[in-house]
């Protein structure tokens, strides 16, 4: 129940972002910010429920349900695919580029939700 | 309007789409597959299924590719989790944790090229 609640709000929040931020230059703007920031917000969300006591629909809800819905890997997935056959060199960017950038927010997020944690 | 259909309805099909694939991703999380296989399932055939919608280009009415594509395969896949998992598979072992998400993106990618290039066939 909260998933999907919370799935229908991430897909609606990951939309007006799209619509917001329209593409420039072919460069999908929208979807690397969506896919790192809530990247880094998981991870804080993970450590965060992991560590101490929270209502029961928080991480299905945030985390699994609207989160999950916000990010997206079809959109980069496919992306990285249609760019790819006619600019190779930005699909190739962008394909090394969503990685770093989302395991990075992650770990940087996680570390520092931990060290606050910590305290 | 938004590309030639009243707003609430371009809301509703993105928030259905996008409960039906958030909640068909936590399923597939569950036993047998676990979350680390079930989120790598999930976004290759999130990738392939968006791969045929987007190939199948203008044949597609909007809201349809509201519902199955923005909303669906969307919310089915998921960059969070993978880029969660990287992180806490690589603070065990770096090789496990690259091993995984170099996994994620060669399929992912390969399915998305698969998809595209099937729908053009179909049309």
């Amino acid at each position: 129940m909260s998933v999907g609640l919370g799935g229908a709000v991430g897909a609606l929040l990951r939309w007006g972002v799209e619509v917001l931020v329209p593409l420039g230059q072919g460069w999908p703007w929208s979807t690397l910010l969506v896919n790192v920031a809530g990247s880094a917000a998981l991870a804080w969300l993970v450590v965060h429920t992991d560590r101490r006591a929270h209502p029961p629909w928080l991480r299905p809800g945030v985390g699994t349900g609207l989160l999950g819905g916000f990010t997206t890997f079809s959109t980069y997935a496919v992306q990285v695919a249609v760019v790819g056959a006619d600019r190779p060199v930005l699909a190739g960017l962008y394909l090394v580029l969503t990685p770093l950038l989302c395991v990075a927010a992650a770990a940087l997020a996680g570390g520092a939700a931990t060290r606050r944690d910590d305290r | 309007m938004i590309e030639g259909m009243p707003v609430l309805l371009a809301v509703a099909c993105v928030a259905v789409g996008g409960a039906l694939g958030a909640l068909l991703r936590h399923v597939a999380s569950l036993p047998p597959l676990g979350p680390l296989r079930g989120t790598l399932v999930v976004n290759v055939v999130g990738a392939l299924a968006l791969g045929v919608l987007v190939g199948l280009g203008g044949r597609l009415p909007t809201w349809a590719f509201l519902l199955l594509g923005t909303g669906a395969c969307g919310a089915l896949t998921t960059w969070s989790t993978l880029a969660v998992h990287t992180w806490q598979l690589g603070r065990r072992s770096r090789r496990r944790a690259a091993a995984y998400l170099g996994l994620s993106l060669l399929l992912g990618v390969l399915a998305a090229a698969l998809g595209v290039g099937a729908a053009s066939v179909l049309l």
